[in-house]
Formats: C-alpha cells, structure tokens, sequence
C-alpha cells in the first residue's frame, strides 16, 4: 500500500471537512445575520457531530474499508451540495434553519467517521505511535490549508456554492482513488468505482452550472451581509447592510440603498409638493418602508397622511426596525400617520376623502398583479381622490433601462385624463428613474422646497424636466386592464439588461 | 354496470384525462358539496297526465311566461313602454334560466352563461341595456359604443393547459409546423373576409342577432354542412386549428364541428369583429356572470312583477286573450289567469307541451329542434390554484378533456392581493349527437362521480388542488342550449315557430335564432314585446 498516496487522501479529507464546515458557517451568517452567533452555533454543532460520527463508528465491525469509500461517497454528495441547496431553501422555503442544522449534524457525523475508519484501516501497516502522529498531524495541516485558502482564494475566487461543490468533487476523487489504494481490502471494487465516477461527474456538472447560481445569488443579490430576512404571505423581505449602506430587497429586487435613497425619494416626494395647492392631506399607496413619509412630513403644513402598504410586515419593519426606523426618521410613529394594511386598489374603490397630494410608489410592473395598478382602470379610480388643486406623482420605472415601459405610464395616465409632466433623476444603486407627475390642471408653484434636503433645489429640480435623445417618448399604446401591455413591454426591455 | 372511476372519467372527458388523472390516484379526500339543480322532476310533470285546473281565474293585462332572459327582456321593454300590469311567472325560485348566479361569502358566480361579447355598433337592445346599467362610456369616432374598462375582460383573458405546461392564449403555438402555421393565417383571412361581407342591401353576412344577417344564398349555403365538412372541404386539416374550431364550436353551442352547421361556425369567428383585422372590445364580464344583465333587467320592472317557483302547463287561445293554467310548485296548488297578451318565452320542447292546440297536434317544426346537456360546477378554494406556466387567466381551458375547463369569478375584482380565496366555474358542454343519451349519462351521474370527475379534470393541471378546495355544487342542465345543427339555422322549423298564434300569443327564446346566446333571447324578448305593444295599439319606435 502506497503510504504517501495515503496521506495525500488524510490531507485532502480534512481540508474538506473543514471547507463544509466553513461554507455552511459563512452561509447561516451570511443570510440570516449575526455571525458570531451563527458561526458558534455552527462550528460547536458541527464539532459535535464529528464525536457523534467518531463514536458510531465503533459498531461498524467489518468491512471497514468498503464501508470508509461509502462515507467518502456521502461526503461528496452531502458537502458538494450543501451550499446550493441551502441558497434554494432559504429563498423558496421557510425551513433555513431546519435544512441549516440537519446538513451541520449529518455532514459532521460523517466527516467524524472518517479518521477513526482510516486509523483502523492502518493499524495493522503501521505502528501506532508513527499511526496517530502522522494522520492527526496532517489533519491539522489539511485544516490550516482550508482555512487559509477559504477566505483568501475561495470565496473571492469562486464563491460559497462552487466552493462547495469543488470540495465535494475533491471528496467524490478521493473515493475513486482509494478504490485502488485499498483494492487488497475491498470485495467488489467495481460498483463503488462507477458510483464514484458517477458523483463526480453529478458534482462537476453543478460545478459548472454553480457559476450561474453564484452569480444570481451571491454577487448580485446579496453581495452584502444579511441583517434581517422574513416571508410575509406577500414577499419574501430581505434587509442587508455593507458597502452601500442598508439595503432592503422585496423578492429580490432591490428597493433602497441608504446610500442614495435620499436622491430617488427627494425626486419623489417634492416636486409634486411644492406644486399642490394645499399640503394638508396626504395619501402614500405603496411606500410601507416609510421613506417617502419621511419627505412628506417635513412640511409642517401636513396635518395628515395615509399610508396604504398591503404588507403588514414591511411596515412593522419601518415601525419596529431600529436602523429602518431610524432612517425614516421615525415617520412611521409619527402621530399625523395613519397607517393602512390593505389593497391599494380596494382602498380607491372604496371611494371617500379627497388628498392634496397623492404618492404612488409600487413596485415595477413585473406581473400581471402589479401591472394592474399602472392601468387607466386604476388611475380613473386615482382621478377621483385628488383634490381640485391636488397633485399626484406616480414612480414609473427607467427612461432609460425600460424607455417604452416609461412612456407607456405616462400616455396611461393621459389617456386617464390627467395632465402630466414626466421627470427622472439619477440614482446610481437604480440608475436613471422616472417619475410622472400628475394633475387636473397644470399646477403653478406653491411653496418653497423645504430646508435640508441633500439632492434637491430649485435649479436642479428645473433640470428633471430635461429628457436626452435616448430616453426621449417613444410611440406606445396605452396600457388598460384588458391588455396589459405595460407588463409586456417592461419584461422585453429589462430582459435586455440583465 | 359499475364503472369504475378511470372508465366514468374516460367516459365523459376522454381518455387523455383519465390517463394522467388516474395515474397516482391514492386516497384523498372528498371535496363536500351537492349537486344543486332541482327543477327537473317538477318540468317532468308537464309530461304527465292532465294536470287540476283552478277555479278561480286572475285576469292580466299581459302574462309573460319564463323568466329566463327573453322574458324578461320582453317585460323589460314592455315595461319601459308604460305598460302597466305585465306579469312575470317563472319555473324556478329565481330569475335568469341558464344566465342564473350564486353566490358565497367568497365570491358571486355564474351558474351558465357567463359573458357578452362587447356589442360592435351603437344600436339594437343590447346596448340600450349596456348603457342603462352605465356600462358603456362614450363613443368612439366611428361611432362604435365603447366600454367601461373594468367590466371588459382583463389581461390575461385566456390560456389553455397541454401537457404539464400553461400557455397563453388558444392556439398551441409550441410545436406548430410552418403548415400549420400558415392555415392558420389563411383561416383568419378567410375569417375577415366573411367578417367584412356586405350583400347588396348592405346587409353583413353575418350579424349578431344571427337574423340581422344577409339571407343572400351566398352564405346561406353553407348551412347545408357541417362546419367539419366545410373545414374538411377548404383544405384546413391543421389538427391545431381544428382544435380552435371544435372548441369554439362546442364552447358556444355545446356541441363539435361535425354536429354544428358551417354557417353557424364561421358566424363564431365573423359575427362578432369588422374584418378590418381591428380587435374589438372584447367580451363582458361580471363575477356571476350574465347573472348582472339579469338583475339590470329585473331592476326595471315593479316589485312582485316576477313570480317563482310557479309551473304553467297549459295556455289556450280564447276570446280577448289567453287562459294560462299553472301549479304553485310547492303547495301544487291551481292558478289560473286570464291575460289579453302573452309571451311564451320558454323553449320549443316546452312550448308543445304546453301551448293547448300544439299538444293536440304536433307541430312540425318541433323535431328540427335539438337541445343539448351541459353541466356546470362551482369550485370554492380557498387560494387560487397553482399552475406551472402562463400564470392564471379569466378562462383556462384543458386541452385534451372534453370539458371546457374554468373561468375564475374573482377574475375582475379590482384589487391589488391576488392571493385569496376564489371561485372556479367549470363547465362541460355534453356533446354527443345522441342528446337523449348525453341527456341520460348526465343526469345518471351521481354527487360522487361529479365530485371525481371535476377533480380529475383539475388534478392534472394543479397538483394538490384537492387541499385547496372547500366545496363543490353541481348545476346539471338537461336542455341548457338549442343546437345550430347542419341546416337549422335557414331551415323552414325555425322560422315557422316564431309565428304568433292568433293575435294574443307571441313566443320568444334564443332557441328561435338558433343558438343559445344573450343576444338572441334579448333580440327575441323585445320582438314578442313589440309585437304585443302593436296589438294594444301602442305607437312605439321599435329597438330592433
């Protein structure tokens, strides 16, 4: 028997076992926060597991080097997988932490097999004493390898999902190489061999495909780490904090980034505020982070504002988060809100009061629910609850990413009757974003902008107006409930860019 | 003999069904329900021995016997002359025949006919009703009537299910060969051709009511075939398009190509659009269906002036009138009345039983007359369904059942959250030639086999519908529709049984224009009202 191929594997084995421990530690707090609980919670469970494994492997009585290329095999599939299939749960499913803890324990059961197997399998070529010295020695310097080249080479370099499954392929291989290694020792080789093979080439092909995975999840989703994640019956709300500040995502589509969200709601808010008639008034549909009602209540002329956010558990958020609360300084408590869970569009049916100033903040019209809400339906039911000499704005996805999408909510809300006035402004985590501004009659100016803003003044508020050639008005048909052409037109163009 | 279940689900929605709904059928639990139609034993009675007369007899200005939507489209227009003293009796407990609604604390819902194709032109009845109810908005520069944009069907309006996948639409683009494709592109031609068809008298081709049409032998000759045949002889052979044609077929007549008259078909596809390739508005909708145009015309007429639940068997020409004989369907107590005008707007399998002279002697324009079963069931969840593929539509259509699939009834409610509890309306034209035996297999089928076929027919499409669902009712319609089969629709039968008898009995149904749709039974309610007005000597400008 080849001893230094035999060490070899020691060394590989333990490097991978670390590597599993280490992509499972990073993801938990990666997603859900608080890394120093979850990578103890993680490590601990997962060094317990390893005594679980090391002391199950007493009852294995014979065939103790089949039954080690059987747990090298289980590794492979296991470890290799973990990391996709722990990103796949916690987006579609509520059971992270169930999936979480059962791959520490059942991948750290099994890795605790593995050097008490391979010590026995050597106990009769090798003396003891030379025995434990070199396996546990190696397994520490496999273990300083993993962990220098996790953070270091491995993370930036291929990310958690192809980590993992690389490691698992690494795994799969040794298997396939102890087949010959302890041939002498095995009974039927052969089948071990081709399910070997077999799980290498699974693994490799994930291997392959993990870059796309990585790249949805990882570098574009949440490149930043996880503070807060919930399902609400609605969404699925994800709160990160890194570079670019505090970020909320409502399923994956970003909503602000603390960074420059004062540039999209300043653009928002005030230019159909200092053009109202009165400020006294206002109704905020959509908008349940609280970050237009921050703007709106720096005018001391509000006396009241409603906020009507289907989802409960976003404007609990705004209410309840510290660091949201903080950023919506606190509107959300403040005693002229009056916050709404409900439907936008059963609210306007509902008919009653009037509002001076209307904000209309939903998401882009990705689906036919949401493209519901961009229709000449649903502005004529808008029509009727903005005062005389109300105003309205409406957020209308990009000029730029989405010009037809743009010009189609703006011709909408013509045909609905309005008066309109399209204006966008740069928010660099968004890009170039339109606004439609809206009355009965073309509004004068009524008040000044109020102090302390950080993106807006008058002459840059002048410049909004301002469209260049390639975000120009393009010839569109006007979106109504019985054709929905919004939703089709936005699908083609942001298909473009991602 | 016993069927089993994989047999009862061939038996009435193919084989395709049966093969995929039957594939894991492990135990599950029955959706609770009922089937709900009760009216059928006591319309039986007609068919018995002579019924007990009343002694005392009410009189009545004028009777309007069915309150089905012909005649309530009569006492409708009657009753917007000023005509005092019109009288509705009716059958069932409530008002409408197949346009018929219920209602849960979900939502209300459609018990059959569930929309209108939204009127092209700017006059007949049917846009006169369309704006007393404030659906229709203005104008548009050619004069066409447009509509309020809510009760016109939103996107997305239709998709159909093939083969574990949802796709947008009616046509199965997925797979269509460069062929198929381009009989498709020659049957629309050939559509908007007939579609912009004008005869010399400047008459359309086809028009809806179907007797607005141009009776130019041109056309007309086309109902000597089936629509089967005519497809067959015009070289359309595209099993996809024939598909689209045969759903079209039994969608609007309850039966397939082969049993419907070519004329009939292609006044589908025509009738309804301008041939300019311009779409029109599209169709009309409410959550319980035509069960809105119902109320609209019942809202016109006085309380009290519809009475349920009362069985007339007999109406005899008299001197100055008409004597109408009924039962009291509960207490199968006699009434009798004594009316200077009636409208009989029942159909013609009833008529003869009930119209004294025709019982004595068959009239023979009686067996042109065809009806065919249907059987409609509401399905209350209590989430929408789920689906892999082109998200849910107003109308979702199973592409290998002979069911006609589900409309949603929250479809056109104006809100935001999709994500609650609905109601399914699931439809299945029986449409066999034998409509006796159609008529048989749907009334034999018990709650039991009603409750397995619908979730057979669902389960393939959405998995795991049978946890969502909360109740299932049943309506089985023995004669929901009159059948335009080959040769009836310029046939003499028709046209000999929209005579009135005498000068006090008048007929109107949508079974005397040939197909079972709101625009013949409102077209041949206010025909029968029109002509009563001429008889009391009304001075009315016509709607017609």
């Amino acid at each position: 028997m080849n001893k230094t191929l035999l060490y070899i594997t020691v060394i590989v084995i333990a490097t991978c076992g670390l590597i599993y421990e280490l992509v499972v530690g990073a993801l938990a707090s990666y997603l859900l926060g608080d890394s120093v609980t979850q990578f103890s919670t993680v490590i601990g469970g997962y060094l317990f597991a390893m005594g679980i494994g090391s002391y199950l492997s007493r009852y294995i009585e014979r065939g103790v080097a089949q039954r080690f290329v059987e747990v090298e095999l289980a590794v492979a599939l296991l470890g290799g997988i973990c990391a996709p299939v722990l990103f796949l749960t916690f987006t579609l499913t509520d059971l992270f932490q169930v999936a979480l803890y059962g791959s520490v324990i059942a991948i750290g059961a099994l890795v605790g097999m593995e050097i008490p197997l391979l010590l026995r399998i050597l106990k009769d070529q090798v003396k003891f004493k030379d025995l434990i010295s070199q396996v546990l020695s190696l397994d520490y310097v496999g273990a300083l390898a993993a962990s220098v080249a996790f953070p270091l080479l491995l993370v930036p370099k291929l990310g958690l999902v192809r980590t993992s499954l690389l490691f698992g392929v690494l795994n799969a291989a040794v298997a396939l190489w102890s087949t010959w290694l302890l041939a002498p020792l095995l009974g039927n080789p052969l089948r071990l061999r081709v399910k070997a093979v077999g799980l290498t080439v699974l693994l490799l092909a994930g291997f392959v495909m993990g870059d796309r995975l990585t790249t949805f999840y990882e570098d574009q989703l949440y490149a930043d780490d996880v503070v807060h994640a919930s399902s609400s019956p609605y969404q699925r709300i994800i709160l990160t904090r890194g570079k670019r500040g505090f970020s909320l995502f409502l399923n994956g589509n970003l909503q602000f980034a603390s960074l420059d969200e004062y540039r999209y709601h300043e653009s928002l808010v005030h230019p159909a505020m200092v053009r109202a008639g009165k400020v006294e008034n206002v109704l905020i549909l959509g908008g349940g982070d609280g970050l237009a009602a921050r703007e709106v209540l720096r005018y001391p002329e509000v006396r009241s504002v409603t906020l009507v956010d289907l989802d409960p558990m976003i404007t609990g958020l705004a209410t309840n988060y510290g660091e949201l609360a903080k950023l919506n300084r606190h509107a959300m408590t403040d005693p002229r809100m009056r916050v709404v869970n409900g439907d936008a569009m059963q609210f306007l049916t509902e008919g009653g009061a009037q509002y001076d100033v209307v904000v209309v903040d939903f998401p882009d019209p990705n689906n036919f629910a949401l493209g519901k809400l961009y229709t000449t339906g649903f502005y004529k039911l808008l029509k009727k609850r903005i005062a005389p000499d109300g105003v309205a704005v409406v957020q209308s996805t990009s000029p730029l990413f989405a010009r037809r999408s743009f010009w189609c909510v703006e011709k909408t809300l013509r045909a609905a009757g309005f008066w309109t006035e399209p204006y966008h402004a740069l928010v660099p985590s968004f890009g170039e974003w339109g606004y439609v501004l809206i009355a009965h009659e073309p509004p004068a100016r009524h008040r000044p902008l109020p102090e302390g803003l950080l993106f807006l003044d008058d002459a840059t508020m002048a410049s909004l107006t301002q469209f260049p050639p390639d975000m120009g008005p393009l010839p569109v048909e006007v979106n109504r409930l019985n054709n929905q052409v919004l939703v089709h037109y936005y699908e083609a163009e942001w298909q473009r860019w991602n | 003999m016993e069927l089993t279940r994989r047999e009862l689900v061939a038996a009435f929605l193919g084989s395709a069904v049966a093969a995929s709904a039957c594939r894991k059928s492990g135990p599950r639990e029955r959706v609770p329900g009922a089937v709900v139609d009760q009216a059928v034993e006591l319309g039986h009675r007609l068919r018995g021995g002579p019924l007990p007369r009343a002694d005392v007899v009410e009189p009545v200005e004028v009777l309007v016997v069915g309150a089905g939507v012909a005649g309530l489209s009569a006492a409708w227009r009657l009753a917007s002359a000023g005509v005092r003293g019109v009288r509705v009796l009716e059958l069932e407990a409530e008002p409408g025949g197949t346009s018929r609604s219920g209602r849960n604390a979900i939502s209300a819902y459609p018990w059959g006919a569930h929309y209108l194709p939204a009127p092209l032109e700017d006059r007949g009845p049917v846009v006169r009703l369309l704006r007393e109810m404030g659906a229709v908005t203005d104008v548009d520069d050619t004069g066409r009537p447009r509509f309020e944009e809510s009760l016109l069907i939103h996107e997305p309006e239709e998709r159909f299910f093939y083969r574990g996948h949802w796709y947008e639409g009616l046509y199965l683009h997925a797979g269509a060969s460069v062929e198929d494709l381009e009989e498709l592109r020659r049957f629309e031609a050939r559509m908007n051709g007939f579609a912009s068809a004008r005869d010399a008298k400047g008459r359309r081709a086809f028009a809806v009511p179907s007797g607005l049409s141009s009776d130019d032998a041109e056309w007309t000759a086309l109902d000597a075939l089936s629509m089967a045949a005519w497809m067959e002889r015009e070289g359309f052979r595209s099993a996809r398009l024939k598909w689209v044609v045969d759903y079209a077929c039994r969608d609007d007549f309850g039966t397939t190509a082969e049993h419907v008259s070519a004329w009939a078909g292609i006044w589908y596809f025509t009738a309804r659009q301008d041939g300019n390739g311009e779409r029109s508005e599209g169709y009309l909708s409410w959550p319980e269906g035509n069960g809105r145009l119902v109320r609209q015309l019942v809202s016109a007429l006085p309380n009290g002036a519809v009475e349920g639940n009362v069985l007339v068997h007999t109406v005899e020409p008299v001197e100055g009138g008409c004597r109408v004989d009924a039962l009291e369907a509960g207490s199968g107590k006699p009434r009798a009345f004594l009316a200077r005008q009636v409208v009989l707007a029942c159909p013609r399998f009833i008529a003869a039983h009930v119209v004294a002279p025709w019982r004595r002697e068959r009239p023979a324009w009686l067996s042109g007359f065809t009806y065919g079963p249907w059987v409609v069931a509401n399905l209350t969840l209590s989430s929408p369904p789920r689906s892999r593929g082109f998200p849910l539509a107003w109308d979702n259509v199973f592409y290998e059942s002979r069911s006609l699939g589900y409309v949603v009834a929250t479809h056109q409610t104006l809100r935001q959250d999709e994500q609650g509890p609905t109601v399914l309306t699931w439809y299945l034209p029986m449409d066999g030639a034998d409509v006796k035996a159609e008529r048989e297999k749907a009334l034999s089928a018990s709650y039991a086999d009603w409750e397995a076929l619908v979730m057979a027919d669902m389960r393939p499409a959405h998995p795991g519908i049978s946890g969502q669902a909360q109740r299932l009712e049943v309506q089985r319609w023995g004669h929901a529709m009159v059948r335009p089969t080959p040769g009836f629709m310029w046939g003499q039968a028709k046209q000999a049984a929209g005579e009135s008898l005498g000068s006090s009995l008048h007929f109107a149904h949508s079974d005397l224009g040939g197909m079972g749709l709101f625009e013949e039974a409102n077209w041949f309610g206010v025909r029968a009202a029109e002509r009563v007005l001429a008889e009391l000597g009304r001075r009315e400008v016509s709607w017609l």
